[in-house]
């Protein structure tokens, strides 16, 4: 690890932290209903949408009600981004004349779209019309991430009210998300990327003469390049912010239209963790307790920083294989050196280590690099965060309730061990709230594990792999942590667009994202019914080193166990065999 | 139910106008505006006519011309209608095998040049349109850019130093040369 990798991660950190407080406070004052600078132009179309669509904003729902309204919501959603790709040959803002998306493609991608997952079979620039890339693909970037903060919002008021059956209203919590966090986001951070040289046009592709003709595969020569453009930069902008990640073009972030800059680079790797991060504040204004808050903070940092300089350093070393064939692979002033397969000069490895680290803690899954061409141990990294559940930072809103499923599980095997109601922020942790808690931990585990058991057997699904050895089961392990966790990275080897794995993994993203954000739903209804308990000498406090210590070991305890005999298989077993341990 | 029903479809119709028609509009309209060249692509012009874009690479594999990192696109090597990378594990064999023909084909190019060869030159990149190579890159290639084009070897660093990026405010990102520009610049460059 090189002075330069140290310093340029810790200016990642140092920044991330410094915005933690004021976008928190920012983000507890609109979920509080309390004015903000921007009411002045934004309450006007608050007011005007809650009278087109006929909300009653005052009207505060029961759980059922409010996970209705989101299932509702999100299906509405799915259908027309489905419709958008299949109709869209008949559309207009087409102008490459792209043909309609074939039915199991389409349905994996709306999927994708609509659980804020953006597992990316499609290819972007060749598959997708610039209508489909804006009303399908920019709008689920934002509702379905305000949705996540919505069922975040509610779960907050759960803890908050004492005897009431209701948590909130999903329509003001899905607008507000919308209108007053996301969107002046957004609208900054794409202004940032146009001005770095993201694209931004509707315009068709261009064409441009070669300085050197070429020869394409069948030895027909090649002397024009043709550019895919498009309106880029509004929709790379969302993407990061509200932790989707489904790229404009193929390669996502790694493209140098989506990010061609260290200091787009920079901007966008910051969005990634930015909400989640600052949600952690916004938790704790809201509880009046901001200890809370930076506890949970504090036990995300304590997974994440040693995750990101593992992952930094195992890139960083070169590859034994590449040892004897002539080549440099040692970092000097005038390269970065490591492992560059797949990866962007301009991004070097400690750009690309960060990312990968970012945006798999976070459920967002832009890439810069191409995750499959890690070393098996800093690939292992991403790999591992996801199936740790995303709640280190995890996705805007549903990272920290996840999260809290993780507290009320350390809270009450911590109350069984000193012999006390389990408690947390006064409400008393009971059966029915664990065995919530219990679901949202264990859903995914069993539809990463299952399913990749059920892919390694079936031959048209150990078809689609393309790596050979050990590597091959790490790309069908990392497709399902990815869908399974509603992440979206991939090793992206392993060939999804078929109807297999476009109907597996759709349903992997659907079960991760509803199944758990349904029990976190009841979860806040039944603890919104409770009293308040006032704390006492027994109450155990959880803002305190110990807990979070705890809560960090619980998260580990369980991620681990369930996934060490696979990532055994895969990366270690890949690892050990490269650097002659294994022959 | 109904009533329901009806919110969820009105309140999806108006914040798809909002997000996903006036957003994405007047980010264009301001882009358009003040950042022209840029939102279009950086395009890059010689008598009138693009010939390329400063942030994708092209495919060069004339000796007189510096070459870029490799491209996994395809069918053609720096397809920017189709970017891909080769996804290639660090253990798959072909990784091996396809980086030993890279550098077998540097040091054919340059038979007196015996420094091993920057690892970037011989890895394909993660988009398959890197425009960019390391200095160290650069500078590999600097004797024979010189020997085949009969310039000093003072002559072609000097063009590389004006095509070098700095680190964004000497710390972000990796130096990098933009290979492109660099060739252009050799081209044009009168003794």
């Amino acid at each position: 690890m090189t002075l330069n990798n140290i310093i340029q991660s810790v200016i990642f950190l140092a920044a991330l932290l410094l915005l933690v407080k004021p976008l928190g406070i920012y983000m507890a004052r609109i979920y509080e209903g309390k004015p903000v600078g921007l009411n002045v132009w934004l309450s006007p179309v608050e007011k005007l949408i809650y009278r087109f669509s006929a909300v009653n904003s005052q009207i505060s729902m029961t759980w059922k009600t409010y996970a209705f309204a989101v299932m509702l919501f999100n299906i509405i959603g799915l259908i027309v981004v489905y419709a958008l790709q299949r109709l869209q040959a008949h559309l207009v803002l087409n102008p490459m004349s792209i043909p309609a998306v074939p039915p199991d493609l389409a349905f994996n991608t709306a999927v994708s779209f609509a659980t804020n997952t953006n597992w990316q079979s499609y290819g972007g620039e060749t598959t997708l019309s610039y209508l489909t890339q804006m009303l399908g693909l920019t709008v689920q970037n934002f509702v379905s991430a305000a949705t996540g903060m919505a069922i975040l919002v509610a779960l907050i008021r759960g803890f908050v009210q004492k005897q009431i059956d209701t948590i909130g209203n999903f329509w003001v919590d899905l607008v507000r998300s919308t209108l007053y966090i996301l969107m002046p986001l957004a609208i900054i951070l794409s202004l940032v990327l146009v001005s770095q040289g993201v694209v931004q046009t509707f315009k068709p592709s261009v064409k441009v003469s070669l300085l050197q003709p070429t020869k394409d595969a069948e030895g027909k020569i090649v002397s024009e390049q043709i550019l895919a453009v498009g309106p880029a930069a509004s929709q790379i902008a969302i993407k990061q912010l509200g932790t989707n990640g489904g790229g404009f073009f193929n390669v996502n972030s790694a493209h140098p239209f989506e990010n061609p800059t260290p200091l787009s680079n920079f901007m966008e790797v910051l969005a990634i963790l930015l909400i989640s991060a600052a949600l952690c504040y916004t938790f704790g204004l809201m509880v009046s307790d901001t200890r809370q808050g930076w506890a949970i903070l504090a036990a995300m940092l304590i997974i994440f920083i040693p995750c990101l300089y593992c992952c930094i350093y195992f890139e960083q070393k070169s590859n034994p294989l590449l040892a004897h064939l002539g080549v440099d692979q040692n970092v000097t002033a005038f390269q970065s050196g490591g492992n560059m397969e797949g990866k962007e000069v301009r991004f070097g490895i400690v750009n690309s280590a960060i990312w990968a680290t970012a945006t798999t803690a976070a459920s967002n899954g832009s890439v810069n690099s191409m995750h499959d061409s890690f070393m098996p141990l800093s690939g292992m990294i991403p790999m591992w965060l996801m199936q740790l559940g995303e709640v280190i930072f995890g996705g805007v809103g549903s990272g920290f309730y996840g999260m809290i499923a993780f507290v009320i599980i350390a809270v009450f095997i911590s109350g069984l061990m000193i012999g006390r109601t389990p408690e947390y922020l006064g409400k008393k942790i009971e059966s029915y709230e664990m065995k919530m808690a219990s679901l949202v931990i264990l859903i995914p585990p069993i539809l990463v594990l299952a399913g990749t058991a059920v892919s390694v057997v079936l031959p048209q699904a150990k078809a689609a792999i393309f790596n050979p050895g050990p590597h091959g089961f790490s790309e069908v392990l990392y497709a399902f942590s990815s869908t399974g966790n509603n992440n979206g990275s991939a090793f992206a080897g392993l060939s999804t667009n078929n109807l297999f794995y476009n109907i597996a993994l759709g349903l992997a993203m659907f079960f991760a994202r509803y199944w758990l954000a349904i029990p976190m739903l009841a979860i806040a209804g039944s603890l919104s019914k409770k009293k308040i308990v006032p704390s006492s000498h027994g109450t155990l406090p959880t803002h305190t080193p110990l807990f979070i210590l705890f809560l960090v070991m619980i998260i580990l305890i369980v991620g681990a166990l369930t996934f060490f005999p696979a990532l055994a298989l895969g990366p270690i077993v890949e690892h050990l065999m490269m650097t002659g341990g294994l022959r | 139910m109904f009533k329901e029903l009806k919110t969820a479809i009105l309140t999806f119709l108006i914040l798809t106008v909002i997000t996903g028609i006036l957003y994405p509009l007047f980010i264009t309209g301001v882009s358009q505006v003040f950042f022209h060249s840029k939102a279009d692509g950086s395009l890059i012009y010689r008598n009138g006519k693009p010939v390329g874009s400063s942030f994708i690479g092209q495919s060069f594999d004339d000796s007189k011309y510096f070459w870029p990192r490799p491209s996994a696109t395809s069918p053609v090597a720096f397809n920017a209608a189709s970017s891909s990378g080769s996804n290639l594990g660090p253990s798959n064999p072909t990784l091996a095998e396809t980086i030993k023909n890279r550098v077998k084909a540097y040091k054919a190019a340059d038979p007196n040049n015996t420094n091993p060869v920057p690892i970037d030159l011989v890895t394909s990149s993660a988009s398959g349109l890197d425009p960019h190579i390391s200095l160290a890159g650069a500078y590999y290639q600097l004797p024979r850019i010189a020997r085949l084009r009969n310039l000093s070897q003072n002559t072609v660093k000097e063009i590389i130093v004006r095509h070098t990026n700095k680190r964004f405010l000497s710390v972000l990102g990796e130096p990098v040369v933009n290979v492109l520009e660099l060739n252009l610049a050799l081209d044009e460059y009168k003794k």
